[in-house]
């Protein structure tokens, strides 16, 4: 009598999808890591030291798991939200009182605050094992353009339930961008760009303006902060993920002592 | 939390306090349990069953929430009035300064896991201890603020790890021996299906446990719906941007907002540019990168982290500054009389006013009226950035700066030490400000560059 497990493993479903016995063998566990695509992102072998807990933390993983989390949880929220000032709030009012399982505003709010932790903490590791130098330095500055990433994707989503904790955290944020030397019209030198005796930067042309999209935070950041932190930043996370792992193979796996 | 009376207050977290002594005592058994194993310790392990069995009354003490009881086990006012009086600005910038060389300078005896857990259960009582105290618990416990208690926990356990690691490393090498990551059995090659593959599962189903119990404990704040017109004291930004929005207590915004976060961020990437040392790559070690580690804890634990905690817990309304058990009074004033370098030059030892350009002239000898006005400002400035590099190249021709200008050539050693004077500008002007009072070193707000 063969076992169920027997019966759905030789089916032609499962064989279709995994096309190799289970990975109980040295063979099949190889195997496995060159047919799946998720799994290829792994080598088939790596050096013990540097797959271990201890010594990576797994804390690039947790991030990279925790950005999965948020695109998960970030979608399900889409559903329930609307980017304007009518609705913002009594959207989050609504999911707070009125779904099911109505966790899910903490799990991405908490899920954003964790990832922010944890992108600290893998740079941390990163440094104190001296992993960015060569031939790993420039997954290292791909690396920090991925912390900024994580920040900037925080801080627009700070904004978004449009609570008085949302549009004073942004407007203190982007009071800053008024001071952009050049660029911001409470800045080093922006009186200095003048056309003909008329000023280039003023409130309404400046870094500020093109940040909230007007000259405060108002109906017009709303949707743009939506925007960048619905599809502009996370895109931008997304490729540079990518790349950021790509290269971590390439440049020779886990890093090790020489 | 301060509209609630202190019975009710107490009764609000008599519950989470009796939970988390509890905590303490399941982690001091489990850790008796462990260290009962091995030799010779059977003592200590019998003291930290006793810490455990003390967290365990504790926890028995909070439990009722009843004020006569709790008085016994949170600081009295004595201590906590102590505790505040003690802390400014100064003090708890300093102190953390100082705390971090203490535990630089004896990490081999911090490292052990004896030391590092009483390390620990003194940070949790400290905690415990403080969170029965209303204002103390009003900041701690406000929700986005968890996240960074959070950290402190996490970059704590992270960095003893990373430290015993790195300690017992360097001994090693001091014994003519190989780093552990180096030896035989460590460089040996492992099928990632299950060595790899399985560690990622049981992260991902314990962060996953972990995130769950989080949002089912914790709700998520919500306050009033947003309005333009009332203003909240204190506004601040989220919580990891707090360490910028404390430099504005010393910069301009074009400097703190714009100016230093972009060097941050460019001083980040050039670090694997600029560290030509080719030892310590791919495993733990101190001593044989010693001027890069503390470069990096200063700027990141020091300025960067602890001036983090600094504005979400100890800021309060007008960015005042507040004791750990202090009420946040939003009518608190600071004295505040801070004086331009060019009025101490000009003023108080040439006996002269401030020169004062013609609103009227033209453009280059308004320009050259502010810079005699400033003078002293912009000669300091262009000797920190530019001559004082090559000064320290000259004067240690020894331990650092001379050798690392030979090996590293001229421009990136002036992008070096450039990075690393930019990075010592906010405890420079920290340390101007509370001693002399400075405000700006070069004042030119015809030009908003105040700096
Ligand atoms: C969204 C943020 C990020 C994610 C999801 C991520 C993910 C990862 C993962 C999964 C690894 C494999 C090893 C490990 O888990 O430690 C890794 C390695 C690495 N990461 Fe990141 N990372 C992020 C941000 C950063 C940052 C901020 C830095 C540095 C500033 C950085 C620099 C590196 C370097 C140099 C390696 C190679 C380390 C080695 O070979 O030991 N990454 N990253």
């Amino acid at each position: 009598m063969p076992s169920l497990g027997d019966i759905i493993r030789n089916s032609q479903i499962w064989k279709s999808i995994f096309r190799h016995p289970a990975p109980v063998d040295r063979r099949n566990r190889i195997v496995v890591m060159l047919t799946n695509f998720f799994l290829h992102l792994h080598p088939v072998s790596a050096k013990k030291q540097g797959i271990a807990l201890s010594y990576t933390w797994c804390m690039g993983g947790v991030t990279f798991f925790l950005f999965l989390v948020e695109t998960v949880t970030g979608v399900l929220l889409m559903f329930y939200y609307r980017p304007t000032i009518e609705w913002a709030y009594a959207d989050i009012l609504t999911l707070r009182d009125a779904t099911s399982l109505g966790i899910l505003r903490e799990l991405h709010r908490w899920g954003a605050h964790a990832m922010v932790i944890t992108v600290w903490l893998h740079m941390y590791r990163v440094f104190l094992t001296g992993s960015y130098k060569p031939p790993r330095e420039f997954n290292w500055v791909i690396g920090v353009i991925l912390l900024l990433l994580t920040l900037l994707l925080s801080f627009t989503g700070y904004l978004l339930p449009w609570d008085q904790l949302a549009i004073w955290a942004i407007t203190v944020g982007s009071n800053m961008a008024r001071a952009t030397p050049f660029l911001g019209y409470e800045g080093p030198g922006a009186q200095l760009l003048t056309v003909g005796g008329i000023d280039m930067i003023t409130n309404a042309s400046d870094a500020r303006f093109g940040l909230l999209g007007a000259r405060f935070v108002g109906e017009e950041t709303l949707n743009r902060f939506y925007v960048l932190h619905c599809i502009a930043i996370p895109l931008g996370v997304a490729l540079l993920l990518a790349v950021h792992f790509w290269r971590v193979r390439k440049d020779g796996g886990i890093s090790g002592p020489m | 939390m301060h509209g609630l009376d202190y019975n009710e207050f107490l009764s609000q977290i008599s519950g989470f306090l009796c939970g988390y002594y509890l905590l303490i005592a399941a982690m001091n058994w489990l850790f008796a349990l462990y260290r009962w194993k091995n030799k010779g310790e059977s003592r200590l392990a019998l003291a930290w069953a006793c810490v455990g069995l003390v967290s365990l009354i504790l926890a028995a003490m909070s439990v009722a929430g009843n004020p006569d009881v709790i008085r016994y086990i949170s600081f009295n006012e004595t201590i906590k009035g102590g505790i505040d009086a003690l802390m400014s600005p100064t003090t708890y910038s300093v102190g953390s300064l100082l705390i971090l060389l203490v535990m630089f300078r004896y990490r081999e005896v911090l490292v052990r896991p004896n030391v590092a857990w009483l390390g620990l259960n003194g940070m949790m009582f400290f905690m415990g201890l403080s969170l029965a105290d209303q204002d103390f618990a009003a900041i701690v416990t406000k929700p986005d603020n968890v996240p960074i208690v959070g950290l402190i926990f996490l970059l704590a356990f992270f960095t003893w790890l990373a430290t015993s690691k790195a300690v017992e490393n360097d001994r090693r090498i001091a014994n003519g021996e190989l780093p552990l990551e180096a030896t035989e059995p460590e460089r040996e090659k492992v099928l990632v299906w299950p060595d790899l593959v399985y560690t990622e599962l049981i992260c991902m189903i314990a962060l996953t446990a972990v995130m769950l119990l989080w949002a089912i404990l914790l709700q998520a704040p919500l306050e009033e719906p947003a309005s333009s017109v009332k203003t909240p004291n204190p506004s601040k930004a989220p919580w990891y941007f707090l360490g910028l929005q404390e430099m504005l207590v010393y910069y301009d915004p074009w400097m703190a907002g714009v100016v230093l976060p972009s060097m941050i961020v460019a001083g980040l990437m050039a670090i694997p540019y600029i560290d030509f040392n080719k030892k310590g790559n791919g495993y733990y070690t101190i001593n044989e990168r010693k001027f890069a580690y503390l470069t990096f804890q200063f700027g990141f634990l020091v300025l960067w982290v602890t001036l983090i905690i600094m504005g979400t817990f100890l800021r309060g309304p007008n960015w005042n500054f507040f004791g750990f058990y202090e009420y946040w009074d939003s009518h608190a004033v600071e004295a505040m009389n801070n004086v331009d370098l060019s009025q101490y030059f000009w003023v108080g030892m040439l006996n002269q006013p401030l020169p004062k350009p013609d609103p009227d002239a033209a453009f280059l000898t308004k320009v050259l009226v502010i810079a005699q006005r400033e003078c002293v400002g912009i000669v300091l400035l262009i000797g920190y950035f530019a001559i004082l590099p090559p000064l320290l190249a000259m004067w240690d021709k020894k331990r650092l700066f001379q050798p690392m200008y030979k090996r590293m050539g001229l421009i990136r050693y002036m992008v070096m030490t450039n990075l690393m004077l930019w990075m010592a500008l906010l405890p420079i002007k920290m340390l101007a400000r509370w001693v002399f009072s400075m405000k700006y070193f070069i004042a030119i707000p015809e030009y908003f560059i105040n700096f």
